[in-house]
C-alpha cells in the first residue's frame, strides 16, 4: 500500500463506515476492510478500476466527486476519504462541503502548489512548474484547482471547518517534520494530509 | 410434457383482488442447499427466459440460457451455492399462466389469464422460497426483466435477500419500451389464427404474429455495431420455392443475412413460446414502475436496506441504457444502501448480458465472492485476490 495511505488507514477508528472518493484500485477499501473491519465503500471514475474492484469483491461505484457526493444522506459515513483529487475536481469547496455533510470526518490529501520549486520555478523560467508531484504540462494536466496548505487552510477557517490533524508529506507520500510551522510546511512539503470536521459537530 | 414444480392448494391472491388457485411454481435447481440453508441464490429469468437457466431446453435442445454463467466453477458457481430458478407466473413453462386449467370451466385460462403485475410474479416466487424452507436468500439475480423481479424482492422483502444484482435492467419501464411492447402486441392480434386469443380452441397458433412480434423485439437487443458485425449486408440466394412460400418480399431471389436471421428468430421462438403468455408478462412488464407506488419516491423502497447492491449496465444497450441504471443507483445512494455500479463496456446492446464478456464475468464472480466473504461463508475455491 502506498505511505501517504497507510497514515490515511492510521487516522480512520475500527468498524467506522468509509467513503473512499476516487478508490482507484480498491486497496484502502479492501485494507480497511480486512484489518479494521470497516464497511468501507468507494466511487472511482475510472470505469477499469470500477470493474477491477467489483471484481475483487469490493464495494464500488462509478461516479464521480463532483456529482454524485449530493446523493447521499447527511451523515451517512463515519470518514469520506479524497486522495490527491480535490485539485481535479469541478467546484473544490462544494465538493469539501459535500464531503462534511456526508461524513463526521473528511481525511483530504492533495499536492501542495505551495512547494518551493513550484515557486523557484516560475519564478526563474516565467514558465508554468513541472515537478515529479506536478508532471502534467499546462494544457494537459487535469488538476485544474492547485492550492497551497496555506490556501487549504484558510478556506477550512472560512466555511468553519476544524482542523483535527494536518501533516505534510513527501513524493512518496511519507510525512516530514513540517508540523511545527504552517509557513515551512507550505515551502518544503509536496502534500498535505488533512483530517477535518465540522465545527457543529463535536468528536 | 412434466417440469419439476410445486403445486400449492391455497393459492395466491393477485394484485389486481383475483385469487388463483391452484398455484403452480416449475422451478430448476443447481448444487446443495448447505445444511443452515443461507446459501441459495434465486436466478429470475427475463421475459422470454424459462427456469432452464443451466440444462438444455426441453423443446430446443439448446444450451441453458446462462449455461455460461451458472454451473460448478462457473460465475455463479453450483459447488458453493444453491441456485433455484423459477418459471415465472402467467409463464408457459409449467408455472400457472395462461395456458393453465381454469380450475371453473376445465379449460385454459387462455386470454382471460388475469392481469399480474412484478409483485405477483415475486410473491409466488416467495411461495416457493417458502416452500424449500429458504428465510434468506443469499443473492436474488437477474436481467432485463429478471432485474425488475430483483428489485421487487429487494424493495418487498428486504430482510430475506442479502444480496441483489439488477442487471441491464430500469426501475421503471420506459415509454420507449412500452412501446415497442405494443408494437409486438399488435402484430399478434393482427394474426388471422389470433381469433381473439381464443386460438387454442381453434387448433391452430398466431405463430405469423408472434414471430413478427420476436422479430422487431429482437432488434431492440441488439446494437447497430452488433447487427453491422454480424450480418452488414451480406446478401444470401434464395430459391424459388422457398421464396414462394415465404410471401414476396424477395427481389431478384435474394435476401439480407439479418433478414433470414430474424425470420429464424421469429418461427423457433413461436416453437416454445404461447402468444397468451407473451401478453400477459409483457404486461407485467409495462405496469412496472417501482416508485409509483410510493408516491413518485424511488428511495423509499430502499431506505436503509441492508441488501448488498450490484448494478450492471452495458455500454451500448439502448432497451435498458445506463441512464436507467445510474438513475436506480442514485436512489439507492440517497436510501443509504450499499452500492457497487458498473457499466461493462459492450457493443452488443442488450443482448450482452447472456453473451461472452469477460468482464462481466469477472464483476459476477467477484462480487459474489465479496458478498460470501460479508455474509461470513467459508473462502471459496476461486478467491479473486
Amino acid at each position: 500500500m502506498r505511505v501517504d495511505q497507510e497514515l490515511i488507514a492510521n487516522m480512520i477508528a475500527p468498524r467506522s463506515r468509509v467513503l473512499d472518493v476516487g478508490s482507484g484500485d480498491g486497496e484502502l477499501i479492501d485494507y480497511l476492510f480486512r484489518t479494521r473491519a470497516c464497511d468501507a465503500q468507494g466511487i472511482e471514475l475510472n470505469m477499469e478500476a470500477v470493474t477491477q474492484s467489483v471484481a475483487h469483491g469490493l464495494p464500488v461505484m462509478h461516479g464521480d466527486a463532483d456529482h454524485d457526493l449530493a446523493n447521499y444522506p447527511d451523515g451517512r459515513f463515519d470518514y469520506v476519504v479524497l486522495q490527491r483529487t480535490l485539485q481535479a475536481v469541478a467546484r473544490p469547496r462544494e465538493v469539501l462541503r459535500q464531503l462534511l455533510r456526508i461524513g463526521r470526518y473528511a481525511i483530504v490529501s492533495f499536492p501542495n502548489f505551495g512547494h518551493w520549486q513550484l515557486r523557484w520555478q516560475l519564478l526563474v523560467t516565467g514558465r508554468m512548474p513541472m515537478t515529479p508531484v506536478w508532471a502534467t504540462p499546462w494544457h494537459e494536466t487535469p488538476n485544474i484547482h492547485p492550492c497551497t496548505i496555506r490556501d487549504f487552510m484558510a478556506l477550512c477557517e472560512e466555511d468553519g471547518y476544524v482542523v483535527e490533524r494536518w501533516m505534510a508529506v513527501d513524493e512518496n507520500g511519507a510525512s516530514v517534520p513540517w508540523r511545527r510551522s504552517i509557513r515551512l510546511a507550505n515551502l518544503f512539503g509536496e502534500q498535505a494530509l488533512f483530517l477535518l470536521r465540522r465545527a457543529d459537530i463535536s468528536q | 410434457m412434466a417440469h419439476q414444480n410445486i403445486s400449492l392448494e391455497e393459492g395466491l391472491e393477485l394484485q389486481c383482488g383475483q385469487h388463483i388457485a391452484p398455484l403452480e411454481i416449475a422451478y430448476q435447481t443447481y448444487g446443495k442447499l448447505s445444511p443452515a440453508r443461507d446459501n441459495a441464490i434465486l436466478v429470475c429469468h427475463a421475459l422470454t427466459g424459462d427456469q432452464y437457466v443451466a440444462d438444455p431446453h426441453p423443446f430446443t435442445g439448446k444450451p441453458g440460457w446462462w449455461a455460461r454463467m451458472v454451473g460448478p466453477g462457473l460465475p455463479i458457481d453450483t459447488d458453493r451455492f444453491f441456485v433455484i430458478c423459477p418459471n415465472v407466473l402467467g409463464g408457459c413453462m409449467g408455472s400457472t399462466g395462461p395456458l393453465s386449467i381454469r380450475p371453473d370451466t376445465g379449460k385454459p385460462w387462455g386470454k382471460d389469464f388475469p392481469p399480474i403485475t412484478m409483485h405477483d410474479i415475486v410473491a409466488a416466487q416467495v411461495t416457493l422460497i417458502d416452500h424449500i424452507g429458504i428465510g434468506r436468500l443469499f443473492a436474488v439475480i437477474g436481467a432485463s426483466m429478471g432485474g425488475m423481479q430483483v428489485l421487487t424482492w429487494a424493495a418487498d422483502y428486504p430482510e430475506r435477500v442479502f444480496a441483489a444484482m439488477p442487471i441491464a435492467t430500469s426501475p421503471y419501464q420506459s415509454a420507449q419500451n412500452i412501446a415497442f411492447n405494443e408494437v409486438s402486441r399488435q402484430a399478434i392480434f393482427a394474426d388471422p389464427e389470433w381469433h381473439g386469443g381464443d386460438y387454442r380452441a381453434f387448433d391452430t397458433l398466431p405463430a405469423r404474429g408472434l414471430g413478427v412480434a420476436r422479430m422487431m423485439a429482437h432488434i431492440t437487443y441488439l446494437s447497430e455495431e452488433a447487427l453491422t458485425r454480424k450480418f452488414g449486408r451480406r446478401i444470401r440466394e434464395v430459391s424459388t420455392s422457398s421464396s414462394h412460400k415465404e410471401g414476396s418480399s424477395f427481389f431478384f431471389g435474394e435476401m439480407f443475412e439479418v433478414e433470414s436471421y430474424l425470420r429464424h428468430q421469429g418461427s423457433t421462438f413461436v416453437r416454445r413460446f404461447d402468444a397468451n403468455s407473451y401478453l400477459s408478462i409483457t404486461r407485467a412488464m409495462d405496469y412496472f414502475d417501482l416508485a409509483a407506488e410510493y408516491d413518485g419516491d424511488l428511495v423509499i423502497p430502499f431506505r436503509d436496506s441492508t441488501t448488498r447492491f450490484c448494478v450492471i449496465s452495458f455500454s451500448s444497450d439502448w432497451l435498458f441504457p445506463t441512464s436507467q441504471s445510474r438513475h436506480l443507483v442514485k436512489a439507492l445512494n440517497k436510501a443509504g444502501a450499499n452500492v457497487s455500479f458498473v457499466e461493462i463496456d459492450s457493443d452488443r446492446g442488450h443482448d450482452a448480458f447472456l453473451l461472452e464478456e469477460p468482464d462481466f464475468d469477472r464483476t459476477m464472480r467477484g462480487f459474489l465472492n465479496g458478498a460470501a466473504e460479508h455474509a461470513g461463508f467459508p473462502q471459496g475455491g476461486h478467491h479473486a485476490r
